[in-house]
């Protein structure tokens, strides 16, 4: 008997493995069906996800870490069964500010901090590796810039900026492309420039579904995990811009999202386009991992902008990211897993091959733009 | 005798804003106050400083409030999402409506449940219609794709009406498919092959 289960997501090119999983087949296979409900933002699809209306969202990775902090609304407890990407964010400003270079994370930062200010960016949400990225670059290296952080709706940044209600953005694509094709931004940072690996989306469920419901939620992983490996096969790429874009989905050009998807970024309205390596991963470089040190890397940035106790917050944090389902699930198919569930975060300057459970695992370039690494096993001191 | 709440409803429909407005004012003596959901929703709020905001759940706009939920100067009014830990079922009630509502820290739940008893029977309403209607669209759409398909299917292979529509449901059944997917891919084909 076919399980239908019912998964919300936001209209975002990183929604792509549920979609994926339900027009492809992948759900299929594994004898689940999907029933995709898509939220108009992230507080509805917390909500629908709190009280029961869905089984499990495509939800921003620091939201669920708040949520155990005690931070923003709702008291419902969530976890993240697996990341279902990596990065994706773009950092763009209003036409009337001075064009600052692309992809420079220093130049950008010295470009802000040389305005009057405040400067106002919005991000999706006061929860989002968006929000955290921004905090975690400006502190670092454009500490006198004047920033002023807001929440607007990822498909309304760029109505948001020609209102003249925000100056600049850090959004999902394909909103900040978007933004550039309906009001001139300009493209000035992607994520990835901050932190090659920052885990931007989770599959999360309320606590305790994934336990009491075992087999349902293996099928649900198993079937997202082959969707987001099935996402990075060469040769996907056309139709895979082409279901995203559709009506029913993320309602833009397909061109927009092919853009993405490529990891081509038309930096502003007349060019140039450029390419950012490691723009975005849904599967290549152990991506899928729900590692315990991402989830404490934002349970310490949290800490930091909350004034909480960084060590409380990072174990609290920890135990959100269930790796062990993980492991259980996915080792099913054969996979080769990490031996370890958490790694040093910003240590690989290249892809590298790490030893794991059988044979070897290709790890991603993992860098901070400052250099720092984190490492919540072996801190210092 | 308490004293009248400052009531704000986010609605761009202004048919629908007057019928939640009618609703509100019935349950009490409130100040309410209507706002379209534009850019400047979260700043507006933030001045106007009510006790309780209503808003539509599927609204995107409701996330801009949500960063209200976290200013801490005494001079912004917390406005904290509405969920009354100690009465989950009414947030059930409302989310399941269609309304999410954010109310001020500390205000009693006693005085906000008949507002929201009586929005939650508004939107409730509200919602059903749209559904109703949304429902009876999506049949229109779908009897016109099949019947595309089976005029279709008619003419390629000189079956009467009844024969094409046996044959859709036959290869249906066969594929493990819904009619209408069927249908759709028959369009689709018609048109390519025209």
């Amino acid at each position: 008997m076919t399980v239908t289960l019912r998964l919300g997501y936001i209209p975002l090119v990183d929604a792509a493995p549920l979609i994926v999983a339900r027009e492809f087949g992948f759900a299929k296979e594994e004898g689940v069906s999907f029933d995709l409900v898509r939220a108009s933002g992230w507080s509805m699809l917390r909500d629908l996800l709190d009280f029961g209306q869905v089984d499990a969202a495509h939800m921003l990775s620091v939201m669920p870490v708040a949520r155990a902090l005690g931070l923003g609304g709702g008291s419902q407890a969530l976890e993240a069964l697996m990341v279902l990407s990596l990065n994706g964010q773009i950092f763009g400003l209003s036409p009337q500010i001075p064009a600052v270079p692309f992809g420079d994370p220093y130049a950008a930062a010295r470009a802000l901090a040389d305005l009057p200010g405040p400067l106002r960016i919005g991000v999706p949400f006061p929860f989002s590796m968006q929000a955290e990225l921004l905090a975690y670059w400006l502190e670092r290296a454009a500490s006198s810039a004047k920033v002023d952080i807001r929440t607007v709706p990822p498909s309304r940044m760029a109505e948001t900026m020609q209102a003249g209600e925000i100056d600049g953005f850090c959004v999902g694509e394909p909103w900040g492309s978007h933004a550039v094709e309906q009001a001139g931004a300009r493209l000035v940072l992607p994520g990835s420039a901050i932190w090659s690996q920052a885990p931007e989306k989770v599959l999360a469920v309320r606590a305790g579904w994934a336990s009491e419901n075992p087999a349902v939620a293996g099928k649900v992983m198993r079937a997202l995990w082959r969707a987001a490996r099935w996402i990075e096969m060469p040769g996907n790429r056309g139709t895979l811009a082409e279901v995203l874009s559709r009506p029913a989905y993320l309602d833009v050009p397909a061109e927009l999202v092919d853009r993405t998807l490529s990891h081509r970024l038309l930096i502003s309205a007349l060019g140039p386009e450029m390419h950012v390596p490691q723009f975005q991963s849904f599967h290549h470089g152990v991506a899928n991992f729900p590692w315990r040190s991402q989830a404490a890397w934002i349970g310490e940035r949290l800490a930091k902008r909350f004034a909480m106790d960084a060590n409380l917050a990072a174990s609290k944090a920890r135990a959100v990211f269930r790796s062990d389902i993980y492991r259980d699930h996915i080792s099913e198919m054969g996979e080769v897993l990490p031996r370890a569930s958490d790694r040093a975060e910003g240590a690989l300057e290249r892809e590298e091959a790490m030893p794991a459970t059988h044979g070897s695992l290709i790890l991603a370039r993992n860098r901070f733009f400052d250099g720092q690494i984190f490492d919540p096993v072996f801190a210092e001191g | 005798m308490d004293s009248p709440l400052t009531i704000i409803v986010v609605e761009a429909d202004r048919q629908r804003a007057l019928e939640i407005v009618d609703a509100i004012r019935a349950s009490g003596d409130h100040r309410v106050q209507v706002l379209g959901d534009g850019a400047g929703l979260a700043r507006r709020v933030a001045e106007i400083q009510p006790h309780l905001v209503l808003i539509d759940v599927a609204n995107p706009s409701r996330d801009m409030l949500e960063e209200l939920t976290l200013a801490s100067r005494p001079t912004e009014r917390a406005v904290a999402m509405f969920v009354d830990r100690s009465d989950p079922g009414l947030t059930r009630a409302a989310i399941e409506a269609g309304v999410s509502a954010y109310v001020v820290d500390g205000l009693r739940a006693e005085r906000i449940r008949p507002v929201l008893d009586a929005a939650i029977a508004r939107f409730h309403m509200v919602s059903r219609m749209r559904s109703e209607l949304a429902a009876t669209k999506a049949a229109l759409e779908e009897r016109k794709v099949i019947d595309r398909a089976k005029g279709f299917v008619m003419r390629a292979k000189g079956l009467s009406e009844e024969q094409a529509y046996a044959l859709m449901r036959k290869t249906a059944m066969d594929q493990g498919k819904k009619l209408l997917d069927v249908a759709h891919a028959i369009v689709v084909a018609a048109e390519v092959l025209k």
